[in-house]
């Protein structure tokens, strides 16, 4: 190839690549490492501007009341994190396999599985709180209707219960997401393999167990790690259900509300000023990535090795 | 019919129970919503559960009186068609390069855009509002869109660029001798082939972009500039004792994205699928 032709083939092609490299570069990689430099300052206003060091960080993991939000925060992740997890993996996907059956009516049944997914966690927190709340009382009259009246309780009101509803609102929410990889994964396995099991014999038990399930292994990892990021990250459920004060107590506070209300709120509302902000999502940060490495390590890397 | 056969039956029946129970709880509360925006005031106490009497405009038509609905909509549709329209242009050029030339930080360049799929942008959130400042784009839509492009390109370069390299090369060798330039080549061989793909990513990204309530909080101020979950947010407070105002609230920001899904639910699964598989 002539070099006059070469040089005119890299030109356009550093013109198709830029505009994305900038956009994704300046709004998105950029200020994730800038958040963390921002992390060591300190001062009033939008942007600080005093150095200080680490001292933000020794003030959110030692004194108070940073640091018992903190610990608070993450302690309530950890739990909603578990429940969602634990929901949205069993029933994804035994929903999952039940809809990759010779099922009546199983296109719509996944069609709608992905329909709550599609609203806005705001619009589904709030619709919720409506349902759950006393005065209106319609999920009340739903549980008299069940025979279930001692299930009437304050359940946004009780600390103790609080946290397990927003939980169990945002599976109800992205349930579908599950259900879409999980079938996915059933639809992906050769219809040779699970033919060649059915004349040997096999019952829909053994074909789950030995066929269905380590094949959708890798699934299971990314359906967790996308909750992992998801919940450690979740601000609207809480902002629509219990406010950015977390209600009751504190009860809901997860690591997104936290962030929120300590970069963005006044003090009097339990801002802390953007830098201690920044050492939040600092925080947060490193618990997603840690996240990330762990199932890089025990899905993508092993994965491989087998390969 | 054998023993066996009756089992079967049977499991198949409670199978299909098991999805119809799971399917009532997915469409009842959505229904609730809808019917309740209809009721009037005294007739959401009185007949909580049954079809309204007779289908009332009224909240709606209060909606679009107490506030500015018809704005916020609107600026709602401009966030979404500008960031998907760019989204799409500059994703599906830089996917043709990465796909079908080769030069040395190709593989590189990938692994860097593809990353961000898993990196929360959220959590920069500090520093994007410093910069906004800085630009004079604090309380505009250019803050929410230029963020709504940077989320959608991991994933656009992700779908596209696999699409691309299935594209048979022999199409591209043709009409270079035809002496079709390469920027010629991207726009009458490629994308007429890339229709399909760039309309699941443009798909997939609709949701979370109409959506997105967290950087219209941080950044938004002024009402001229409110998009619909923004407003939602602060209609619900204000008016949180309007049971029927509230309802009809919480349906105008759903009815947008459930339509989109039902017209294109294909799109979704497929693009959201292959993205699992490859994941």
């Amino acid at each position: 190839m002539p070099g006059k032709k070469k040089k005119e083939v890299k030109l356009f092609m550093v013109l198709f690549l830029l505009p994305a490299i900038f956009i994704y570069t300046l709004f998105l990689l950029i200020p994730i490492l800038d958040s963390m430099r921002l992390s060591l300052y300190s001062g009033q206003g939008l942007i600080p501007t005093e150095f200080v060091g680490f001292d933000n960080y020794v003030k959110l993991f030692t004194q108070f009341p940073f640091k018992d939000r903190m610990i608070n925060a993450f302690s309530n992740n950890i739990k909603f994190f578990f429940i969602v997890t634990l929901i949205q993996n069993i029933f994804g996907f035994f929903i999952a396999f039940f809809v990759t059956r010779k099922i009546i009516g199983k296109g719509f049944f996944r069609k709608i599985s992905f329909l709550p997914t599609t609203l806005s966690v705001l619009v589904v927190g709030f619709l919720f709180k409506l349902i759950l709340n006393p005065a209106w009382g319609i999920f009340d009259k739903i549980l008299v209707s069940l025979g279930l009246e001692n299930f009437i309780l304050p359940w946004l009101g009780n600390p103790l219960t609080a946290l397990p509803v927003l939980a169990i609102v945002v599976s109800w929410q992205f349930m579908g997401e599950s259900v879409l990889f999980y079938t996915a994964g059933i639809d992906a396995i050769p219809e040779e393999v699970t033919e060649a099991a059915l004349i040997d014999g096999a019952s829909p038990l053994q074909e789950l167990w030995y066929i269905i399930i380590p094949s959708i292994l890798p699934i299971i990892g990314i359906v967790t790690i996308l909750i992992f990021i998801g919940d450690f990250t979740q601000f609207d459920i809480v902002y629509a259900m219990s406010t950015t004060q977390a209600n009751p107590a504190f009860g809901t506070d997860l690591f997104g509300s936290l962030f929120y209300r300590a970069a963005f709120s006044t003090p009097v509302r339990g801002g802390w000023g953007m830098g201690m902000g920044a050492a939040v999502s600092t925080v947060m940060f490193a618990i997603v990535f840690t996240g990330v490495m762990v199932w890089l390590y025990f899905f993508k890397l092993k994965g491989q090795k087998n390969d | 019919m054998t023993r066996h056969g009756i089992k079967r039956r049977l499991i198949k029946i409670s199978l299909f129970s098991f999805l119809s129970i799971y399917t009532v709880s997915i469409l009842y509360p959505i229904l609730l919503m809808f019917l309740t925006s209809f009721k009037t005031t005294r007739e959401i106490f009185t007949n909580p559960f049954g079809l309204p009497a007779s289908f009332e405009f009224t909240s709606y038509i209060k909606l679009l009186t107490i506030s500015n609905y018809l704005t916020y909509f609107r600026n709602s549709i401009i966030v979404t068609v500008i960031s998907l329209g760019t989204i799409i242009v500059i994703t599906s050029t830089a996917s043709f390069v990465l796909a079908k030339y080769n030069f040395r930080w190709k593989n590189f360049l990938y692994l860097f855009f593809v990353a961000g799929m898993i990196i929360p942008i959220r959590l920069g959130t500090i520093s994007i509002l410093k910069l906004m400042i800085e630009m004079h784009a604090n309380d505009t839509l250019f803050s929410v869109i230029i963020v709504g492009i940077a989320v959608g390109i991991p994933f656009g370069v992700f779908i596209l660029t696999d699409f691309i390299k299935m594209i048979p090369e022999e199409l591209s060798a043709a009409a270079r001798i035809d002496g079709c330039t390469e920027p010629t080549i991207f726009r009458i061989v490629i994308i007429p082939l890339l229709r399909p793909a760039l309309a699941a990513v443009a798909i997939i990204n609709y949701i979370p972009i109409w959506n997105d309530f967290w950087f219209p909080l941080v950044f938004l101020k002024s009402d001229s500039v409110k998009t619909v979950p923004l407003a939602t947010a602060l209609l619900f407070g204000q008016y949180q004792t309007n049971y029927a105002l509230v309802f009809a609230v919480l349906s105008m920001a759903s009815i947008p994205v459930m339509l989109f899904y039902l017209v294109f639910s294909k799109h979704f699964v497929q693009g959201l699928s292959s993205g699992a598989l490859k994941g």
